[in-house]
């Protein structure tokens, strides 16, 4: 009997949210959405959301993982504000998430976890599908579980393993629903199951079930197509922070040709760089998992005093504990990059969640005067051009230099329009070998007029043996230094020379050329901002935005920029550090607006915010 | 980074920096700096492949003394520092010089680390069993009840025996011995700079100022061959006067004891279980009265260095393609799609 035929709506953006168990599957289903959603064109937008517990109680709020995709067929800039269909997996999945639904948006839920239990559970006194409490909801019960085991009754693999797979089963039907092309879907169980050929077969099974599912069952009437976005030409692949972020560490050591060193302790969420650059010693990169974050930065640092990139990666604490020896590489002036993919705190906080609140440990977090460069990548493939910025000043400049990720762009994920390499910019290091004063000494803190960088002069170069240290030194010979006049001299010293760091200007977008208000952000914010000044200005409002990838130094021309607007309104998910720096380096009475909640501004908030800033100054 | 061809004529003078030494006059460690120096010139190796790598009190700084390359850096993380440095440039020679507080105190858990690892590195830690560079309190290895500025009425930690302690973090080549004895001091480098891994050595030294005459029990020409016991690799452990004691191992005893005649134990280093050094490493306590000097264990397992770099060269070794062709393939690797 051939299905009945389906109505076909054309959709410009979706944001679906796809929530369970932490052990439902959740993650890897949204990154199989995402991905066959790629592959079609639409620009995307990801954001993913767990708890630190790997295995909460199954069944319970504190256990909900969710993944939200957001796809368009124009330029989009954030994961969407709020879902318009959320696939709950059980009770708790919708308890957790109903309330970020607009009134319309679809619900699919698996009915089979609606048991008294697991409804009990989560505290809902009554069963939320029948006692008309989603009325405003477009609900659609799924017996997910039981399909699925159903539709894999003949393979005779065990009911556990068969029950695991209804999220095959759930993404086969939003596949179907959403019009996605699934084969790269297929092929990915067959690499991931590959030595249980039984589990490739069951889940394949699953997903072909879901999707004739929808094709057959007169619960769905309705298939949607979204059409590709107009993207620039080119070849793309859907990258999260993290990943590009270590793609741009491996760029770094191409384009240096140095050998790349990371030690790094685990830690959430920027344990994943470690785990990548793991897969990359064919490019000369070491990793090393150390005993402790101080280890992690000392190795790398002996790396680098060695002649290697060094590198660490950590999150708030592991920088906290490494702040003696962030001030020794700056005393050493030694190349290091120091990437802290920020988490909310204090302390251990909310490991899984996002925060912008170690800016002001970047600047100043270390004893005596400890200047180094700062800067933050503003979207998960833009971690990619980040970490190769950041290694160009370390480099360049000799200098410890603080990367600051953030749990929202390092999870995220969006298409990346894929550099060439040899566009990249070129990154290569002179070692020093010969001596560089006039009597055929070597002069260790002699520095380039230009960069007022010293020497790198590593072990195994003869002639040039001397000792450093994080003992003041004199001027030029690095010798122990005790004197004043010195010790004045090299704490200017020190800080002028990071002020010399050569960064980009920062650049203003307002088409209006009209606007009156500017909004000022850094790092990831850059998406939601992004996304509420287009609002604006298509309601026929003007602002202007410009957004801060250099925290330390900033560009040149800042100061210019901000004088220009009556009102600068500076959006941070902290209590507003880089407001401070702005208000007590420009004197510009700058308005701050501060969210601190984990999560990430969506792009109504900031609208509704500088709306009024707009209109009422 | 190669070695000249022709055979390299280094002396110790070659080894001295242009620095001026620092210690306080009668210190230990100027005849351990004397001792380092006059012994390099046989590793045969050019000095600009040697490095010193130290961390914070008066042994740290060792580096700025010596002629070769040397990094002083912060308190307790030499071993760490020094352990990205070896990892990733196995052509160095690389020394670390610590201190009791340095390694033991706020460093324990980088020497552990480091050993266990194996790491190429021979670590020379100077036990004064006293904190001399902030003026006098106890360090981990002061004896229980040590009165100092910090500890009026007498510390209540026991100390650590550093031996014990490398032992137990998986060390490979572990030794002791005594700033004053040059002849013995240098034939432990010797066998330190011979190993192939970490080697612990732990040097005995006088700190004068603040803690002066700690060793004079096994350093006294009076009292020394009573208390020392000088391990010999295949020879029976026995000292004082006529051999008159033995280190034996009484049938049932999980240990090694010391006892006038019987049959003492042949010393071997070499043995695999670390058991044996271990109970040799315990015939010392803080008291000195019976205190072995000389390497204690001296086995082969591959170090951090050769094993990290063996996985590099894996790796490069089915590369194929220039560095920026990789990258381009790393880049484009995975689900992509174009757009024309």
């Amino acid at each position: 009997m051939a299905p009945p035929a389906k109505r076909v709506e054309q959709l410009d953006r979706v944001v679906i949210r796809f929530a369970g168990d932490s052990g439902d599957g959740m993650q890897l289903t949204g990154d199989r959405f995402t991905s066959e959603t790629a592959q079609l064109g639409n620009d995307i937008s990801t954001l993913p959301n767990f708890p630190a517990e790997i295995r909460a109680p199954a069944g319970t709020l504190p256990g909900v993982s969710s993944f939200q995709v957001h796809f368009a067929d124009y330029d989009i800039l954030t994961p969407g504000d709020a879902p318009n269909v959320l696939v709950a997996m059980n009770p708790a999945a919708l308890k957790a998430n109903v309330s970020d639904l607009p009134p319309g948006a679809d619900i699919i839920v698996n009915t089979d976890e609606f048991t008294k239990r697991s409804l009990a559970k989560v505290g809902y006194p009554a069963d939320p599908l029948h006692d008309g409490s989603l009325a405003e909801y477009s609900v659609h019960p799924v017996a997910l579980t039981s399909m699925t085991v159903g539709a894999l009754a003949g393979l005779g693999i065990a009911k556990k393993d068969a029950e695991r797979a209804k999220n095959m089963f759930a993404l086969g039907l939003l596949s179907w629903m959403y019009s996605r092309p699934f084969a790269s879907t297929l092929r990915f169980l067959e690499r991931k199951f590959a030595k249980r050929p039984e589990l490739v077969e069951a889940n394949k099974t699953a997903f072909q079930a879901g999707w004739n599912y929808g094709e057959t069952t007169e619960a769905f009437s309705v298939r949607y197509e979204i059409k590709p976005a107009k993207m620039r030409p080119g070849t793309y692949r859907n990258i999260t922070g993290n990943q590009a972020l270590s793609l741009g560490l491996v760029a770094a050591a191409v384009r240096s040709g140095l050998p790349l060193f990371l030690g790094a302790y685990p830690i959430t969420p920027a344990s994943d760089i470690l785990h990548e650059l793991s897969k990359h010693k064919r490019f000369g990169v070491t990793t090393m998992q150390a005993e402790d974050e101080i280890a992690a930065i000392g190795a790398a640092l002996g790396a680098s005093y060695g002649g290697a990139l060094g590198v660490t990666t950590t999150s708030g604490p592991g920088v906290a504990l490494k702040g003696e020896t962030i001030s020794l590489a700056i005393a050493l002036e030694l190349p290091l990059v120091v990437v802290d993919v920020q988490r909310a705190g204090p302390s251990t906080g909310m490991p899984t969640k996002t925060e912008q609140a170690d800016l002001n440990m970047a600047l100043y977090g270390r004893h005596g005067e400890a200047p180094l460069a700062v800067i933050a990548p503003r979207s998960p493939s833009d971690c990619f051009h980040a970490a190769l910025e950041a290694a160009r000043i370390a480099l360049t400049y000799r200098t410890p230099v603080i990367l600051l990720s953030d749990n929202y762009v390092a999870n995220g994920s969006e298409p990346w329009l894929l550099p060439s390499v040899d566009e990249l910019p070129d990154l290569s290091v002179e070692f020093t070998t010969a001596p560089n004063a006039e009597d055929g000494k070597f002069l260790p803190y002699l520095r380039d007029p230009e960069t007022m960088a010293r020497p790198w002069a590593v072990p195994g170069t003869p002639g040039l043996e001397h000792r450093i240290g994080g003992l003041e030194k004199a001027d030029k010979t690095g010798d122990i230094s005790y004197d004043p006049d010195n010790h004045e001299f090299m704490v200017r010293t020190r800080a002028a020379r990071i002020e010399a760091i050569q960064v980009p200007d920062v650049d203003v977008e307002d088409p209006s050329e009209a606007a009156r208000v500017l909004v000022l952000g850094w790092g990831s914010t850059y998406g939601p901002i992004g996304a509420a000044c287009r609002a604006l200005r298509q309601r026929g409002l003007t602002i202007a935005q410009a957004h801060l990838r250099h925290l330390s130094p900033l560009p040149a021309n800042l100061g210019e920029v901000l004088s220009g607007y009556d009102r600068v309104v500076i959006p941070e998910m902290n209590l507003g550090q880089l407001a401070h720096v702005i208000r007590a380096r420009y004197l510009i009475d700058a308005v701050p607006f501060n969210q601190v909640s984990g999560l990430p501004f969506t792009a109504a908030t900031l609208e509704n915010m500088l709306e009024d800033v707009v209109k009422n100054g | 980074m190669a070695s000249p061809a022709i055979p390299l004529k280094l002396t110790m003078k070659d080894f001295k920096s242009d620095q001026e030494v620092r210690w306080c006059p009668g210190c230990g460690d100027y005849a351990i700096l004397a001792a380092v120096q006059s012994f390099m010139p046989e590793l045969g190796i050019p000095r600009e492949n040697i490095v010193f790598v130290s961390g914070i009190g008066c042994s740290s700084r060792f580096p700025y003394y010596m002629n070769t390359y040397g990094l002083h850096s912060i308190h307790g993380r030499a071993p760490a520092i020094a352990t990205g440095l070896s990892a990733s440039r196995p052509d160095l020679s690389v020394w670390v010089v610590t201190g009791d507080g340095d390694a033991l105190s706020i460093g324990g858990n980088h020497l552990i680390h480091a050993l266990r690892r194996n790491v190429n590195l021979k670590i020379l830690l100077f036990n004064n069993r006293i904190y001399g560079l902030t003026k006098g309190q106890y360090s981990p290895t002061s004896e229980l009840g040590k009165i100092t500025k910090s500890t009026p009425a007498g510390s209540a930690d026991s100390p650590f025996n550093p031996l014990s302690l490398a032992l137990g973090a998986e060390a490979t080549f572990v030794a002791r011995t005594i700033d004053s004895d040059r002849k013995h001091l240098q034939s432990v480098l010797r066998a330190a700079a011979e190993h192939e891994g970490s080697a612990f050595v732990e040097i005995y030294q006088n700190c004068n100022i603040f803690n002066d005459g700690a060793f004079d029990l096994i350093k006294d020409a009076e009292s020394r061959d009573a208390h020392l016991i000088r391990l010999e690799q295949g020879r029976p452990i026995t000292f004082g006067a006529d051999d008159r004691f033995s280190v034996v191992h009484p049938e049932g005893s999980f240990g090694l004891q010391v006892q006038e005649g019987g049959a003492a134990i042949v010393h071997d280093a070499t043995v695999d279980d670390p058991a044996y050094a271990f109970a040799l490493s315990r015939l010392s306590g803080s008291d000195l009265s019976t205190t072995p000097i000389g390497v204690f264990r001296n086995v082969r397992r591959p170090s951090y260095d050769e094993l990290v770099r063996k996985q590099l060269l894996d790796a490069q070794a089915q590369a194929t393609g220039t560095p920026e062709e990789m990258l381009n393939d790393l880049l484009n690797s995975g689900d992509t799609w174009t757009i024309p």
